[in-house]
């Protein structure tokens, strides 16, 4: 066990965990942050995608030792930190192509288009793509999903 | 005119704290057998003026907490935004509270209507007493019962009070399908805003005071058990507070946190007694190709499922024959297995993502040793189903944990426990045979089906040696003479589990790639050769469900229209059309594919739905778009191979999904029908592998009799 601090959705937390824990479980049990997903455990379906330092990254694989001291951010602040705007405007674009299925990915999804859009503003179709590959949904929302991407880019979700 | 029965409606009476309570009964399938009335679902008006609609069907992405309260918000002329859904939890004084078998709307649709066409009339009633004016001068508006003339305006917040003390009509008129406002629209769904902002509380995220945490650690041979285990190493990671038997076959770690229990399962010592499946191997038993005595041996168990009656004539003419198989495959939905339960000695509470809130209840009760009653099953949203939750083995797991431990407890299975661990869509086997005559077309044909029962598995009943589902997912398509589909109950020691679209997706890809050799052997167009097989209207009787082949005519025929089918395509490109009917929907593909060096490419999808009357059009488009992204997965990749008596595949690389990069454009379109909503979760499912197939033919020529794709 280990005290580290965390800085999460622009708020320092104290952590008393062991360094190797899985920062998506810090999140999770821990903080009580249950937006982030637990769906493979292998950094191969992106549920748990969430920013660190701006980057996507994913947080099942990801020891909590790595980004101590670093800007985490999670889909709960995703509409009230530096990406507020962004992150309004992903959710009413994912709320406006209605999206969600089931919905259990869904927040990993938002939070990769974060990262994506905050570097490319006018993502083209294969820059989504490129962008959203590592996250699976099982509900098959793909399409609309790269919809909302083009409607929060301003593109008016056209393709 | 729709007279009620004392079936469908229980009772209307007074709500906890005013106001007026409808009970209904929301039958489960098409299968209507009369049952001893109890209602499962209720609708509720309270003096706030909020209507809410509570139903014990569960949500798991397929949009049944908007979709249900549309029908009756319909009827109950209520105003949209006082509609509120609550989720029933298991109780003894339920009916039936399964979520399967693309069955909610298609059976909830008549009670769903009656219940808010009952409704409005007492409000009307409650109204013109209030006024002391004739009822028929009294019309039913967003929410308010309304008296033109004075232009007075009572809410259905202000009546219900009233109107919970007048007698329950005995019969209530319908509305016309012209007149609908709210069916057929696109209502935005209630789930999303909580959804897109990580505020929805799937069953995983569910959390209680003082809850421990639960990994199993299983036995990796299917039947094998526990022989002993050595909880030395597991009792040094932080936080690990019980490590202990669970049934005969699993261990359970038990923690602070979902971490410490995956450390202290990692560390642990158990030796199995692996049983009599360890040298079980699925490439070798059952499913591989068949040697005719043992093809003979099961033909003396064949079923009939459908026959013109003619079968035992042969026809004369040319014979043409095919065979095809298909794998185990797993559901694998994104939310892997869980369950929350607290045991407290005389009750035991649980919070399960499930399908099946009465199945969880039972088996909990035997398990633990309560009655039904003293089990309280909450239901919690769920990360997909696909059919995996209509299992109650993760109930059972944490109520005998917390049993153990005396505290509530949440057992999580990872990716490889969900994948390992589950149940399994049955593997088939099929033969296909048919006569055709001097056109090509048949003049016979034969479908034979062998493939183990899911239900008989289970011990549950097989009338006739006839698994229990094939009744609405192995039906006619074609109008075609002297056409039998028989089935051969097979055993095998993998757990099975109803799969999404279940035993269609196997029937589909063996009938739908058989016809399409038949039309490649006429030397005919594909489309136009199931064209000629529908052009007569036929009802084909199958079971309780009369096919209708005008109907798989007209979802083909939108489909080819809309594809360009007698367009030509871009060099390099290909198109495969199939059509199949389940779930009493018809549903037809055309696909468009290029070969690439590593396989297909799926470029386009027109999918062509018949379901009756659409309830809402946009979730009728993710329910089609996501069956077809999952069904080409099952198509592409989707295997589950067993090895000395273990899964082998484990996580989302060895049995991996559709990615962005692979999803077609999925285009929609639904019939426009007044017929009664039938199913859309499942039917999209079964005709996009023989579709790809069929385009893969017309791009090689050569034919894929076996699933999946890429590793034939």
């Amino acid at each position: 066990m280990a005290d580290l601090t965390l800085r999460v959705n622009g708020s320092d937390k104290t952590v008393s965990v062991s360094p190797e824990t899985p920062l998506l479980w810090v999140l999770r049990d821990t903080l009580e942050l249950t937006g982030t997903k637990f769906g493979c455990g292998a950094g191969l379906c992106g549920a748990c995608t969430v920013h660190v330092d701006g980057n996507p990254i994913r947080s099942c694989s990801t020891p909590v030792s790595q980004v101590a001291g670093k800007n985490i951010t999670t889909i709960e602040g995703l509409g009230g930190t530096g990406l507020s705007v962004l992150g309004q405007a992903l959710q009413q674009a994912w709320i406006a192509e209605e999206v969600p299925q089931c919905g259990y990915c869904q927040t990993g999804q938002i939070m990769s288009a974060a990262a994506l859009l905050a570097k490319t503003p006018n993502p083209t179709d294969d820059q989504i793509t490129q962008a959203m590959n590592g996250n699976l949904c099982r509900c098959g929302t793909y399409e609309r999903i790269r919809k909302a991407i083009h409607r929060a880019a301003g593109n008016g979700g056209a393709r | 005119m729709s007279p009620l029965s004392r079936r469908e409606f229980v009772a209307a009476g007074v709500a906890a704290g005013a106001g007026l309570v409808i009970g209904f009964y929301l039958p489960r399938g098409s299968a209507s057998h009369e049952e001893a009335f109890s209602p499962n679902a209720y609708l509720r008006i309270t003096p706030d003026n909020k209507v809410t609609i509570v139903v014990a069907r569960s949500e798991m992405g397929q949009g049944v907490r908007t979709a249900l309260p549309m029908i009756l918000a319909e009827e109950l002329e209520a105003d949209w935004n006082q509609i509120e859904i609550e989720q029933a939890g298991a109780s003894t004084l339920f009916g039936d509270q399964s979520t399967g078998g693309s069955a909610s709307v298609h059976s909830t649709w008549d009670p769903m209507r009656k219940a808010g066409a009952t409704a409005r009339e007492m409000l009307i009633s409650a109204a013109a007493l209030t006024w002391g004016i004739p009822r028929s001068s009294c019309t039913a508006e967003s929410g308010h019962i309304k008296h033109a003339a004075t232009k007075q305006s009572l809410s259905y917040g202000e009546l219900a009070g009233k109107a919970a003390t007048l007698p329950i009509p005995t019969d209530v008129t319908l509305k016309q399908s012209k007149d609908y406002k709210v069916v057929g629209q696109r209502l935005p769904r209630l789930d999303t805003p909580s959804k897109v902002k990580g505020e929805a509380i799937f069953g995983i995220d569910f959390r209680m005071p003082g809850m421990k945490f639960a990994l199993l650690s299983r036995c990796p041979v299917i039947g094998g058990k526990v022989a002993s285990f050595d909880d030395k190493e597991s009792k040094t990671i932080g936080g690990v507070s019980y490590v202990g038997k669970v049934g005969d076959s699993a261990v359970a770690v038990v923690a602070d946190s979902v971490w410490g229990a995956m450390e202290g399962r990692r560390v642990l010592n158990v030796t199995w007694d692996e049983g009599p499946n360890k040298d079980f191997n699925s490439a070798t038993a059952g499913y591989a190709p068949m040697n005719l005595e043992k093809a003979a041996a099961l033909l003396k168990k064949t079923a009939v499922l459908y026959s013109t009656g003619e079968t035992a004539k042969v026809s004369p003419g040319r014979r043409i024959s095919g065979v095809y198989q298909l794998p185990f495959m797993a559901h694998a939905p994104m939310e892997p297995g869980n369950c929350t339960a607290d045991y407290r000695g005389a009750a035991c509470e649980l919070w399960a993502p499930t399908q099946v809130p009465q199945d969880c209840r039972d088996a909990v009760a035997t398990a633990v040793g309560l009655d039904p009653d003293q089990v309280k099953v909450n239901v919690t949203l769920m990360g997909g189903g696909f059919g995996r939750r209509l299992e109650h083995d993760y109930a059972v797991e944490a109520a005998l944990v917390s049993k153990a431990i005396i505290a509530p407890v949440k057992v999580i299975w990872t990716r490889e426990d969900d994948m390992r661990f589950s149940t399994y869509r049955p593997a088939s086997f099929h033969t296909l045979s048919a006569v055709v005559d001097g056109s090509g077309f048949p003049v016979q044909l034969g479908h034979h089906i062998v493939a183990p029962s899911i239900s008989g598995q289970k011990g549950q009943p097989t009338p006739g040696g006839v698994d229990p589902d094939l009744p609405d997912e192995a039906g006619p398509v074609y109008g075609i003479p002297n056409y039998a589909i028989t089935y051969t109950m097979t055993e095998t020691p993998v757990p099975l589990g109803w799969m999404r679209s279940v035993y269609a997706l196997q029937a589909a890809f063996a009938l739908e790639s058989f016809i399409d050799e038949l039309a490649v052997s006429a030397g005919k167009d594909p489309l136009q050769y199931r064209l000629k097989l529908l052009a007569k209207d036929q009802d084909l009787q199958y079971f309780t469900t009369t096919w209708k082949t005008a109907r798989m005519r007209g979802v083909l025929q939108l489909a080819a229209e809309k594809a360009a089918w007698d367009k030509p395509l871009p060099a390099g490109h290909y198109r495969g059309v199939a059509c199949f009917g389940c779930f009493s929907s018809y549903m037809a593909e055309v696909v468009e594919i290029t070969m690439e060096k590593d396989g297909p490419r799926v470029h386009r999808v027109v999918a062509v739905v018949d379901c009756g009357q659409v309830v809402n059009p946009s979730i009728l488009e993710q329910q089609i778009q996501g069956g077809i992204v999952y069904g080409l997965a099952n198509a592409l990749r989707a295997k589950i191979t067993i090895e000395k008596g273990r899964v082998v595949q484990g996580n989302f690389d060895d049995y991996a999904p559709l990615r962005m990069d692979e999803t077609p454009t999925v285009e929609v379109y639904a019939i426009p029908s007044t017929e009664a909503p039938t199913g859309i979760g499942e039917p999209s499912v079964p005709p996009i592998a023989p579709a790809l197939c069929n385009a893969i033919y017309a791009a090689t020529k050569k034919r894929i009799r076996a699933l999946p794709i890429l590793s034939s």
